[in-house]
């Protein structure tokens, strides 16, 4: 740990850098964030999946500006723009299916990325305020994945926005077919749509992502990471102020981090050059015929990240409340550092009720989201019941049960 | 004795839980499996046709068929017959010669960097057929092989079908007629059961065509293999390039492991 002696880092800095720091404390920050960054020593594989969003999210911010350099936001050329990337543009094939592969593949890392949140209560105190942006970066995300959705301008592109958007009829008092117009900018879903939509998709909301995962990391590096056993590791530091159980994020988080975006990698290319349509879960087959507004596919399914919502919103008879439950599904994650009342952070030292809980909190989800894909049953409808309830119990119970819970003793210091 | 014992408890559980995390993941994955529909089949089930897309023979009598059969109503235009000449193996000299039926505006014959657009508007389209006849170079990544493959094979007589005269298993009601009826012949309609009972079992040949059943058979399948390489022509270079990439990556996340390795011997 030698490198970890500050005396002789300094005398082995180049002229360069002093003249720079000198300017602009670029090793000031090298070092909060990255080089004297502690993280806790015992993350498994679940610490994977927030450094992999920031790579997905760099692959989308890439191949997304390509993209913008031969598509067309218009009603009437987007559609072949796209097939002009995808034939005539060197290498455009390659972008656009990364792009495409990149939008799905970007809620799995972020899916698993949260559920590492429940199972070890990172969103506990001190650490709130680094879940609701987190939550703020999933919302932006879902905004982004839908007007994105939009600009292919195929088959189900166009009738999904139609379903989505129309979802804002349902407030009552006329303010709903006002919204819905808004958003249009017509009465239908058209070249207006379409134009707003691109430039909500390629300026407006990466900004704000940009600026939300800014501030996620900002927060996360001021309380410090959590760990599989979420236990606090400032608690015991060395004479040298330094957290007994953290290792600098550099080098030992990167190297790690560099064996996991490698792995990572391998499913994201097989995906982009053996399966890109991933049988029709990552680019629908409607989708490859051009947008019609004359005619309504049989069968129109948002993309699988959001159907767990969509089967929400079906699942409850009433269009008004059916657009209230889904709003409610994804605004009741903000609350989660406020319903879970339990001071201990991790699953490891909770109650096998918790356990039970959240496990089949995961499996509903999942459940929703197959059938939020398949056209509507009555079998289908009543499962999706079953599981928005359990959806929705899932809060309740932990609301009731994290405050007299039967858990095991937190150990002092991280468990190798 | 019992701190060795609990350790070996510790690592039993860590294994646990990376099977769990591991179970997981397969889950998740599981949800993948299988795929959604493609677009309805009229309730006939689809043939599978032995299609090699590698195969370019096979392309080059399909593309032939296609501007025979297909073109003077479908368009394609997504797809240049440049492209196609290179991905066929033809000369472009070959594919102008024989291939390029389609004339521009002023009725000089399309150029190989073309398109291959046709010339019937839409507006004509509508009036002949009541539809505009759909662009046909995605039509295997929208309906999927199978369903082109027996659609070109179920069309039957239907004399309740004014215009067209004919009726298909998997699209009821196509506005399309049996174009290739001289090959094929003219199929009837087999029936099972009486009155409300009374239900189309299948097809069989009643009038022979210039093609034996086998004959045809072959011929729907050049269409539906040159239909296939229209819809995702990238495919088999998508293909080689892919297995470079992941051999790459799989050097790569095997000195990752090792670096990682390396670097974490000394945290204990």
């Amino acid at each position: 740990m030698s490198s970890n002696d500050t005396g002789s880092e300094v005398g082995k800095k180049s002229g360069l850098m002093n003249w720079i720091d000198d300017r602009f404390p670029l090793t000031k920050m090298l070092e909060e964030h990255v080089t004297k960054y502690y993280a806790p020593k015992n993350f498994n594989f679940w610490y994977y999946f927030g450094a992999l969003s920031l790579m997905v999210l760099i692959i989308q911010i890439v191949t997304g500006i390509f993209l913008t350099m031969n598509y067309k936001p218009d009603g009437d050329l987007a559609f072949k723009s796209v097939e002009y990337i995808m034939r005539d543009v060197n290498y455009g094939w390659l972008i656009r299916y990364m792009h495409s592969t990149g939008a799905s593949m970007f809620f799995v890392v972020v899916y698993l990325h949260m559920f590492r949140a429940l199972l070890y209560g990172s969103y506990k105190k001190p650490r709130e305020l680094l879940w609701i942006f987190g939550m703020l970066i999933y919302v932006c995300l879902m905004a982004e994945a839908f007007m994105g959705y939009l600009l292919p301008w195929g088959q189900m592109s166009y009738w999904g926005a139609q379903v989505i958007i129309s979802l804002f009829g349902a407030i009552p008092f006329g303010i709903g077919d006002a919204v819905t117009l808004w958003l249009k900018g017509d009465y239908i879903v058209s070249d207006a749509t379409l134009n707003r939509f691109f430039a909500l998709h390629v300026i407006a909301v990466p900004l704000v992502l940009i600026g939300l995962v800014v501030a996620h990391i900002l927060a996360l590096h001021e309380v410090g990471s959590n760990n599989p056993d979420g236990v606090d590791i400032k608690a015991h530091k060395n004479a040298a102020g330094i957290p007994k159980d953290g290792i600098p994020f550099h080098p030992y988080y990167t190297v790690k981090d560099l064996f996991g975006a490698c792995v990572f990698l391998l499913v994201f290319f097989a995906i982009v050059f053996f399966a890109p349509e991933m049988g029709g879960y990552f680019l629908e087959h409607a989708n490859f015929v051009p947008a019609d507004p004359l005619k309504t596919p049989e069968h129109i399914a948002p993309v699988w990240y959001f159907t767990p919502f969509y089967a929400i919103l079906r699942a409850v008879p009433d269009k008004l409340m059916g657009v209230m439950a889904m709003g409610a599904a994804i605004l009741v994650l903000f609350f989660l550092p406020w319903i879970d009342r339990n001071p201990i952070r991790s699953i490891r030292y909770r109650s096998l009720a918790y356990k039970v809980l959240l496990f089949t909190f995961a499996i509903a989800f999942i459940v929703l989201g197959y059938f939020g894909m398949q056209a509507p049953t009555p079998a289908g409808t009543i499962i999706s019941r079953i599981c928005s309830v359990i959806y929705f119990g899932f809060f309740v119970g932990l609301f009731f049960i994290s405050k007299a819970e039967k858990t095991k003793p937190v150990p002092e210091r991280v468990t190798s | 004795m019992k701190t060795m014992m609990s350790k070996m408890m510790i690592k039993s559980l860590k294994k646990t839980r990376l099977v769990l995390a591991l179970v997981f993941a397969l889950v998740v994955a599981a949800v993948f499996v299988g795929s959604p529909a493609h677009a309805a089949s009229g309730g006939f089930e689809l043939e599978t046709p032995l299609i090699d897309t590698s195969n370019q023979k096979s392309l080059q009598r399909g593309a032939q068929a296609y501007v025979n059969y297909c073109m003077g109503c479908h368009t394609a235009d997504y797809q240049r017959y440049s492209r196609l000449a290179s991905d066929l193996g033809l000369s472009e000299d070959d594919v102008v010669t024989n291939l390029i039926f389609t004339t521009d505006k002023a009725g000089e014959i399309d150029k190989v960097g073309s398109l291959m657009a046709n010339s019937m508007s839409e507006d004509y389209g509508r009036q002949a057929f009541g539809v505009v006849p759909p662009n046909l170079a995605l039509t295997a990544r929208s309906r999927g092989e199978d369903w082109i493959y027996t659609y070109l094979k179920t069309f039957y007589r239907d004399e309740s079908r004014g215009g067209v005269g004919v009726n298909n298993l998997v699209y009821p009601g196509a506005a399309m007629p049996h174009v290739l009826w001289e090959q094929q012949g003219w199929q009837e309609p087999v029936y099972e059961g009486e009155g409300a009972d009374k239900k189309l079992t299948g097809l069989k040949l009643a009038t022979e065509g210039t093609l034996s059943p086998q004959e045809y058979d072959d011929l729907i399948r050049d269409i539906t293999a040159f239909l296939s390489y229209m819809a995702d022509p990238i495919k088999h270079t998508r293909h080689r390039i892919g297995m470079w990439v992941m051999l790459f990556l799989l050097l790569l996340t095997g000195l990752a492991y090792f670096l990682k390795k390396e670097y974490w011997k000394d945290v204990v």
